[in-house]
């Protein structure tokens, strides 16, 4: 049975983002829009928080709303649907484009279109609570636009990002098209495996069609960019629509693959001169590193993956925003050169070394059980795998030392005017400290939760509940077990055999 | 009782990282008095509780404390999960067997023995004298709180590697004393020479780190647990078998010396030491004459059993241990400057401490540590004056008196290529820049260039960053710092 919130937390956590949205577009007044945006994240990132706890005290593998309107109209409960795996994912999303909005300084509002974040707030929080296939589908779609036409208002060219993310959205739409029109037989398999196979790929940014990125990066703002990624609706998708529904050498592929590329990344994050494309580079090669960690198939490894998944989320927005900020006060940065700004902004320097590290799993910050979890899981399988990993992270870690030095130190900055941070400014980096740190010693609840949710994924996928083609695992349970695992899995009915 | 002045002693510099940490973040300027007076009192306090451990484990006879602070991360066995449906129950022992039969816990464990207690006693009564010389030496420096935040992360390190009962514990500790070293080299952070040294520093701690990493989780992974009890089997330091198999001890050991050759600088990273001089000469003495650079000796000492496994490990101990001392001997002769001459000297003494592990001697090993972090301590403290006092001698004298020693000049040709080889140590950071660092950074420099034409070629125009970054994308040794 699917368990049932207190509130309509889901439905209301993307209603207020659109309000919002609507709000901002109608009013001229960028400080007044600003304010409205705040608000509007303020209380969808206080609801979604709120979902994540109501979930937790329900003691329930998946839940859906309260009052949930989308059932009344449809008559099904398992359209807006959080699970162990999802639960805190909304909630983190909606903290980072709070913090991203907070930590918009006002020179930067012309520049930044607030309505339509706010209305990337909103698909992103329905995508991460969407279990309907299609409707994810569409939803993934669309979340496309608000990036596309920011690119479109900066005169910018959008060839490179329509190219990629249209073939991701046709791959898709053709893939899962084939998969819910056949039963699963092999050829038919075959091919929308490899057709939804080729769509995580573009849209997760695997090497070597992983350039949309680092052009997003560039041309758009750099709030925009930062929030269509850090989410990891990419991976979200993988997990919800790929990995269900793919034979094994497909998810094999995308592990491998990732593999590459968080390698290939770290690299490559050591050699930029352009700090966007450094961090765009610095972040592919850590949720390249959580794509191929959740395709572990141990519980401990799968615990690490999602535990890095949420540091990792956490601890590069708060990087992208030091980047940010650093931009808005010095223009784009690159990194061949020292500008020695830590003088004018400790704050900003403290925060960009605190999250930094914890992106790589340093010790006593969020990301260092997960890290530790995640190699332990695969040194136990893959050692080969484990010894990747542990080579990119020391590689990023390189990386963002680097780019610290460069940023902060190694030279006297002259400036007439005060660079220091804004209270809104500071009060974000003290948020994100106390988390990142504070998770950190006290990891205990945040792991212990993300290993219910490994353990709960593993049990359905060694059911066979996550497999298209697991005729003969479903055929050997019984109809009551049947019945159950039906309504734990929803998304694997789609596409199951009748 | 033992518990808790065990807890003490890891307490007190953690508190005080806690303290100047949080005075930091919410922008709350301490004095330099209540800076100092602060980290006295932290260091007081750890040391008064460690001297109280030896001397009740020496009135007790007992020869091993642990102390367990409890499972700080704790994943229970799956098939005790809240499973309330006894379908799923029975379900969920079916599937167990399968992966999710997994266990793991991180226990925050720290053991007192023979080995631990003496460097930890070390380690506090060293930095209180460098934090009482350091308090006057940077009298309002500019960056006297930064100073002393990263030296009690140091000292936070330095007391979880010391006393830690798990290798996960060990590896915490060893890794803020990777990171506080390279913030302090960086410290005069003003200038470009001590932050790219700070980062070469980093670099090859990093590497070092990733090794030691893979070593613990596969050592984790081996023996069921980190827990150094566990993998000794019975005994406490230094006897002890090992009780993984002796091929497994042979990775694992090999990890291990790899890890313990970048943090004591053997060959072939010894380049980074005299590099990381370039920080104030309190963090020079206590980190890299004392404490920091003999944690890689103790991790070898902490092991010891597992080389003990093999005759091959012992004897690559020894042959590292003595070619690093032959090497460091010849260098440390002909450094311009005193600090990298110290350096040197240091270095000789490290190797020399390894190779005595590799022979298989404990004790020995253990006391060499301990005299020569306080002579060297002092050497390092002493240096900037004594370069005062001679001038002020040669000044007295009217002339630098007689020296007949020319060495370079009317030497033979091979002794001069070995005067030019120590001049240069060994040429040992060139020769990495060049066989290792340089074709990995030239290959992912093709490749952006690769990428950049074909995005450009694909959007039909360089976008602003694109053509800026370009410009410079040549002018960069990514890598070399």
């Amino acid at each position: 049975m699917i368990g049932e919130l207190h509130l309509p937390w889901l439905e209301i956590a993307i209603l207020l983002p659109l309000l919002g949205a609507a709000a901002c577009a109608c009013i001229r007044k960028l400080h007044h829009a600003h304010l409205i945006a705040l608000i509007s994240a303020g209380l969808t990132s206080l609801c979604t928080i709120g979902e994540w706890i109501d979930f937790a005290t329900l003691h329930a593998f998946e839940a859906h709303d309260h009052w949930d309107l989308l059932q009344r109209v449809t008559g099904r409960s398992d359209i807006l649907v959080i699970d162990e795996l999802s639960a805190p994912l909304p909630a983190l999303a909606s903290v980072l484009f709070l913090l991203v909005l907070l930590a918009t300084l006002r020179t930067k509002l012309e520049r930044f279109p607030l309505s339509l974040t706010l209305l990337s707030l909103s698909l992103t929080n329905a995508t991460l609570s969407c279990h309907d296939p299609w409707l994810l589908i569409i939803l993934l779609s669309l979340s496309v636009l608000p990036p596309l036409v920011e690119l479109r208002q900066r005169g910018q060219s959008t060839r490179v990002f329509v190219v990629h993310m249209g073939l991701f959205t046709g791959l898709l739409l053709v893939g899962w098209a084939l998969v819910d029109r056949t039963d699963g037989t092999a050829s038919a398999s075959g091919l929308s495996a490899a057709l939804l196979t080729a769509a995580a790929i573009l849209r997760a940014g695997v090497v070597p069609v992983h350039c949309w990125m680092t052009d997003l990066f560039e041309k758009a703002s750099f709030g925009t960019a930062l929030l269509f990624l850090t989410p990891m609706t990419g991976a979200y998708a993988v997990m919800h629509l790929v990995f269900p529904v793919v034979p094994g050498w497909a998810m094999q592929s995308i592990a491998v693959l990732s593999l590459i590329t968080s390698l290939y990344a770290a690299g490559m994050a050591a050699v930029q001169t352009d700090a966007r494309r450094f961090f765009c580079f610095l972040f592919l090669s850590h949720s390249s590193l959580v794509l191929s960690g959740l395709e572990l198939v141990n519980v401990i490894g799968l615990t690490g993956a999602l535990c890095v998944w949420l540091s990792v989320g956490l601890s590069l927005t708060g990087y992208g925003l030091t980047i940010r900020a650093v931009e808005a006060r010095i223009g784009r940065i690159q990194l061949n050169r020292f500008y020695g700004l830590a003088e004018h902004t400790p704050t900003l320097a403290g925060l960009s070394l605190i999250t930094g590290l914890s992106s790589i799993g340093f010790p006593g910050t969020l990301g260092f059980v997960g890290m530790e979890l995640l190699v332990e899981g695969c040194v136990e399988f893959y050692p080969l795998v484990g010894l990747i990993l542990v080579i990119s992270s020391a590689l990023n870690g390189i990386s963002i030392l680097r780019a610290w030095f460069r940023i902060f130190t190694g030279n006297r900055f002259q400036t007439a005017v005060s660079l220091r941070s804004q209270p809104a400014e500071r009060f974000s980096v003290i948020i994100l400290t106390l988390l990142i740190i504070g998770g950190g010693l006290w990891p205990q609840p945040g792991v212990a939760s993300r290993h219910h949710a490994a353990v709960e994924l593993l049990r359905l996928k060694g059911k066979g509940l996550f497999k298209i083609d697991a005729e003969p695992l479903a055929e050997e349970q019984t109809p009551e077990k049947s019945e159950s695992s039906a309504n734990a899995a929803p998304e694997a009915d789609s596409g199951s055999p009748p | 009782m033992l518990k808790l002045l065990g807890l003490l002693v890891v307490a007190a510099p953690l508190l005080l990282t806690a303290v100047l940490g949080l005075c930091m973040l919410f922008r709350l300027q301490l004095s330099e008095r209540s800076i100092s007076r602060l980290t006295a009192t932290a260091v007081a306090a750890g040391l008064v509780a460690s001297l109280a451990i030896l001397v009740t484990m020496l009135l007790t006879d007992s020869r091993s404390v642990p102390v367990s602070a409890g499972d700080w991360v704790r994943l229970p066995e799956s098939a005790a999960l809240h499973v309330n449906d006894p379908v799923e129950m029975s379900e969920h022992h079916v599937t167990a067997g399968s992966p999710d039969e997994a266990h793991f816990h991180f226990t925050l464990k720290f053991v007192f023995d023979r080995l631990s207690v003496p460097f930890v006693i070390m380690s506090f009564v060293l930095s209180g004298v460098i934090s009482a010389f350091a308090s006057r030496y940077l009298h309002r420096e500019q960056g006297f709180p930064r100073f002393f935040l990263f030296f009690s992360l140091f000292l936070t390190g330095m007391i979880l590697s010391s006393s830690a009962g798990t290798i996960e514990t060990l590896f915490f500790g060893w890794e803020l004393v990777g990171l506080s070293s390279a913030l302090l080299v960086a410290f005069f952070q003003d200038r470009r020479g001590p932050v790219q040294n700070g980062l070469r520093v980093w670099s090859i701690y990093r590497i070092a780190d990733a090794a030691f990493l893979l070593a613990a989780l596969t050592l984790h992974h081996l023996s069921g647990s980190g827990d150094f009890a566990g993998l000794a089997g019975q005994g406490a330091w230094p006897e002890g078998n090992v009780v993984i198999s002796p091929t497994s001890a042979i990775l694992v050991g090999l990890l291990l010396l790899f890890a313990a050759a970048g943090k004591s600088a053997l060959i072939p990273f010894s380049g980074w030491l005299p590099r990381a001089m370039e920080g104030p000469t309190p963090s020079s003495a206590v980190f890299y004459g004392a404490l920091s650079v003999h944690l890689g000796a103790f991790l070898l000492l902490r092991m010891g059993p597992l080389l003990e496994e093999s005759l091959l490990l012992q004897a690559l101990v020894v042959i590292l241990g003595l070619s690093t001392c032959a090497f460091a001997a010849m260098a440390s002769r002909v450094q311009a400057d005193i600090k990298s001459s110290l350096a040197f000297a240091s270095l000789i003494q490290v190797s020399l401490i390894v190779t005595e592990i590799g022979f298989g001697l404990r004790y020995i090993p253990l006391i060499h540590i301990i005299g020569h972090a306080c002579f060297r301590t002092l050497q390092l403290v002493r240096a900037p004056s004594l370069l005062k006092d001679y001038n002020a001698m040669i000044n007295a004298l009217g002339n630098r008196g007689s020296n007949t020693e020319k060495i370079g000049v009317t030497a033979p040709a091979r002794e001069a290529r070995l005067y030019r080889f120590a001049f240069d140590r060994g040429n040992l950071d060139p020769i990495l820049d060049e066989y290792l660092v340089r074709p990995i950074t030239s290959a992912f420099l093709w490749s952006d260039r690769m990428e950049r034409r074909w995005t450009t070629w694909l959007s039909g125009s360089h976008s602003t960053g694109q053509s800026r970054a370009a410009q410079h994308a040549s002018d960069d040794s990514a890598m070399s710092g």
